[in-house]
């Protein structure tokens, strides 16, 4: 990696690291986390389904909460505290801030998703005292939460490359829902004719397909997945953040630093 | 070669929430910088100093015009690697120490990591923050963020430096030593370009000043340059309690003080005034000549209206041959 990219991202990485404010979410995690225990000793029979679903969903949507609340800060906020024109004064490209600041966070959520997995992994070891050959899927779905982590970080960065924090975080939020249920946009679209086909059809390629991401009731109730689903997975979320991430480059290499 | 050329740099923003609409910011400006020089860009808030350093550093793009730093183009990252900025009103990231902070752009400068621990703790030395070097930047006063500003500016040893208000947020002794700072890199060959309203530093320091407003830029040239191309004055003293009538048609103004009276007059008028006192038969004290400060020079480009029909060098031309009486009066005024 250019240099310069890696240090802007360890900077990202240690500005995100010295927010209390992501400590008080990894904590929460980690307590609904506990939680799922409590609650799974009460679900007779289905205590695993219960750690596995609660865990895994606490870990995605805090990670997509941390994503959300700094991604949309990354540019703006360096834009208003003026931060950036001490950085740009310097040899360092506007593609490469932008490339920095991706890495940077993006690197911070996986090591937050390995610290909250960590928190899982007790706690599956604790209600069921060993660990399945089975249990091995969990890290598959546990890699798709990372991957639909990237995107949300690519997208939340794009819309702070123009837009307010406020508005970033409208627009990636929005995006994120509006994703989750773009299977459901796509079956819409099958039903539709016209002009609403063509513009659904649209719609659900255009936003991002976190539904195909999501693999935590498919693994709580057992199932596996397949190698190939990694590899179809991880590519659209490389491609989909490269995307987002040029458009992002392309506005901000325009951008007037008032 | 010059360290700096922009020639007929040009910038417009848009303005407006709803109905946008040109605002001029900056006017075609062309200027340039010699190697060495400390240049000083002097102009009121709102004038386009910061605008015009903004689109040096690339954070702006100008509507037209160019310009060439150390003869390359604005975004060339072998230019840049040999600049340092300090903006205005610095604000840097508040979760780092001093230390921390100066590795982090002396790592984006390009500075060999071996060198960086000791070009580090030498820039902290040099702007008298080495005992706060652990402390985090949320911690500094708004005098010592300055200082580190400053302080990033330097570290990698920069050609050319560019200052955007170095002196603000700064107590007397903290002007001292950046004026001293500034002194210090001309003595090794650098290239300071500072942009200030604050005229006392700027007759100190600077080689050579530029005085912009609204967006243009009026004059350029050496401080004796500018106060002596204004027509001079002198200062008249005499015994009595009476002006002569003839100095009435000066346009001065009298001062009585005891026992005596003064008044400020032009230098081509002092033989009539002269002339007048001896009709009168009042005792003459003194004639003084009265230097022309900066400052004063600096009001009086203030206040000339800007001709927008005039042309570079022509309409400059012509303001310089403009210090009309009625202005020097206006002056003669102020300074009393």
């Amino acid at each position: 990696m250019n240099t310069r990219i890696l240090h802007i991202a360890t900077n990202t990485f240690r500005e995100a690291v010295r927010d209390r404010v992501l400590y008080n979410l990894i904590a929460f995690a980690l307590l609904l986390t506990g939680a799922a225990v409590l609650i799974g000793q009460i679900s007779i029979d289905i205590e695993k389904l219960v750690v596995i679903n609660l865990g895994l969903t606490a870990v995605s949507l805090f990670g997509i909460v941390i994503a959300i609340f700094i991604g949309i800060g990354l540019v703006s906020k360096e834009i208003d505290k003026r931060t950036l024109y001490t950085v740009l004064s310097r040899p360092v490209r506007r593609w490469e801030f932008i490339a920095g600041k991706f890495f940077g966070l993006a690197g911070t959520l996986i090591v937050n998703a390995f610290l909250m997995a960590i928190g899982v992994f007790a706690a599956l070891l604790y209600v069921s005292r060993h660990f399945a050959v089975s249990d091995s899927s969990l890290l598959s779905a546990l890699y798709f939460i990372v991957l639909q982590f990237v995107i949300i970080t690519a997208l939340a960065l794009f819309f702070s490359a123009f837009s307010s924090p406020l508005l970033s975080a409208v627009f990636t939020f929005s995006l994120f829902v509006i994703g989750t249920f773009s299977e459901d946009l796509r079956g819409f679209a099958g039903i539709t004719h016209g002009i609403s086909r063509v513009l659904a059809t649209g719609a659900a390629y255009v936003v991002p397909n976190f539904s195909a991401l999501n693999m935590i009731n498919q693994v709580a109730h057992g199932g596996a997945i397949s190698s190939q689903l990694v590899v179809y997975n991880t590519a659209y979320a490389l491609v989909y953040s490269g995307a987002v991430l040029c458009a992002a480059v392309l506005i901000f290499e325009r951008r007037n630093l008032k | 070669m010059a360290a700096i050329e922009i020639l007929g740099l040009e910038k417009t923003f848009s303005v407006g929430s709803w109905r946008k609409r040109p605002k001029l910011a900056l006017r075609p400006l062309t200027l340039s910088v010699e190697y060495g020089e400390i240049f000083g860009f002097l102009g009121p808030n709102g004038a386009g100093k910061t605008t015009t350093l903004k689109v040096l550093m690339g954070l702006v793009f100008p509507t037209s015009g160019t310009a060439r730093i150390l003869g390359m183009e604005l975004d060339d990252p072998r230019m840049k690697a040999q600049i340092g900025f300090l903006p205005e009103h610095p604000y840097f990231y508040d979760y780092l120490t001093g230390r921390e902070l100066l590795k982090y752009y002396g790592r984006l400068s390009g500075v060999d990591a071996k060198q960086l621990s000791q070009k580090t703790d030498a820039a902290l030395e040099r702007v008298g923050l080495r005992d706060a070097a652990n402390l985090q930047l949320r911690k500094f006063s708004k005098g010592m963020l300055q200082r580190v500003g400053i302080a990033q500016a330097i570290l990698h040893d920069p050609k050319l430096v560019f200052l955007d208000e170095p002196m603000s947020g700064l107590d007397p002794m903290g002007r001292r030593e950046v004026r001293n700072l500034i002194e210090e890199l001309k003595g090794e060959g650098k290239t300071v370009f500072f942009s200030t309203h604050i005229l006392s530093d700027a007759e100190a320091l600077c080689d050579r000043v530029g005085i912009i407003h609204l967006g243009e830029l009026r004059r350029v040239g050496s401080v004796a340059e500018l106060t002596s191309s204004v027509h001079s004055k002198v200062e008249i003293v005499w015994q009595g309690a009476v002006a002569p009538a003839a100095f009435k048609t000066f346009g001065a103004e009298c001062h009585t003080a005891g026992d005596t009276m003064r008044a400020v007059i032009a230098e081509e008028s002092q033989d009539t005034a002269l002339e007048a006192l001896r009709r009168e038969r009042l005792r003459l004290i003194s004639v003084t000549p009265v230097r022309m400060s900066l400052e004063d020079y600096f009001m009086t480009q203030l206040t000339h209206k800007s001709d927008p029909n005039a042309r570079g060098e022509d309409r400059r031309d012509r303001r310089a041959a403009s210090a009309t009486p009625t202005q020097t009066q206006a002056y003669a005024g102020d300074r009393k």
